[in-house]
């Protein structure tokens, strides 16, 4: 499984955001690939992805896409990013 | 996993921000003083905000403040700045925003490890207000795990 971490300039914030799913996803046990990337670049690398993490203010430049686009308010809350992960991931 | 480096010059306490503008001008000025980067980096943390929105603000009352690596980028670092009196962004979910983190990194593929050490102590759900209430250098110092 492809994550994809998508914010303005692929480094910072979609960088913590995948720090954090990474450990999200080591708890609940998925393997999965997660890749920051920036939102000129996200049409190529999430191509293959399953799940698009992001900030309210990219869903509309994201666009289309075979991805579910999960949208997060806190960055340091694995809580939240738990449940949407879960429900994003069906488990 | 160490944070990159925070020296006492790129720590603001209880600055004076009239808006956004000048909240993130005040993180690019820290990061100057001690060394991390250019002048020209704040306009470059500014132009990130103007051109994809306020999507810095990642938690309630912080922003991470960054632009990519580049020419304004002299080495790896961290700045902080908490305000006085909070600023909004204009974000949907996290204004107002009490504390400004400026991030300068030299390049893509070794920024993982510095934010990933922004993220265990930012895990922490008492961080923020912990240095929004901050009232030393030293105090900042301690929450972030720098001695």
């Amino acid at each position: 499984m492809k994550i994809v971490t998508i914010c303005g300039a692929g480094i910072g914030s979609s960088g913590i955001l995948k720090v954090n799913a990474e450990r999200v996803l080591r708890k609940l046990d998925i393997s999965a690939e997660v890749v920051a990337a920036d939102i000129a670049s996200v049409r190529e690398v999430a191509a293959d992805a399953q799940v698009i993490l992001t900030s309210a203010e990219f869903v509309d430049a994201i666009g289309k896409t075979n991805a579910s686009v999960i949208v997060i308010e806190n960055y340091f809350d694995t809580a939240e990013l738990t449940t949407k992960l879960e429900t994003a991931l069906g488990s | 996993m160490t944070l990159p480096p925070l020296p006492q010059s790129a720590i603001v306490i209880a600055a004076q921000a009239a808006d956004w503008r000048a909240a993130v001008t005040l993180a690019g000025d820290a990061l100057a003083r001690s060394g991390a980067a250019r002048p020209g980096y704040s306009g470059e943390m500014i132009r990130m905000i103007e051109e994809h929105g306020p999507y810095v603000v990642i938690a309630p009352g912080l922003a991470l403040a960054h632009a990519r690596p580049g020419p304004d980028v002299l080495a790896e670092g961290l700045s902080i700045v908490t305000l006085a009196t909070p600023v909004n962004f204009g974000h949907p979910y996290n204004d107002p925003v009490r504390v400004i983190l400026g991030l300068a990194v030299t390049s893509s593929s070794e920024h993982l490890a510095a934010v990933a050490a922004v993220a265990n102590v930012f895990n922490d759900s008492t961080a923020i207000s912990d240095l929004a209430a901050a009232t030393s250098v030293e105090e900042v110092l301690a929450i972030m795990g720098v001695s």
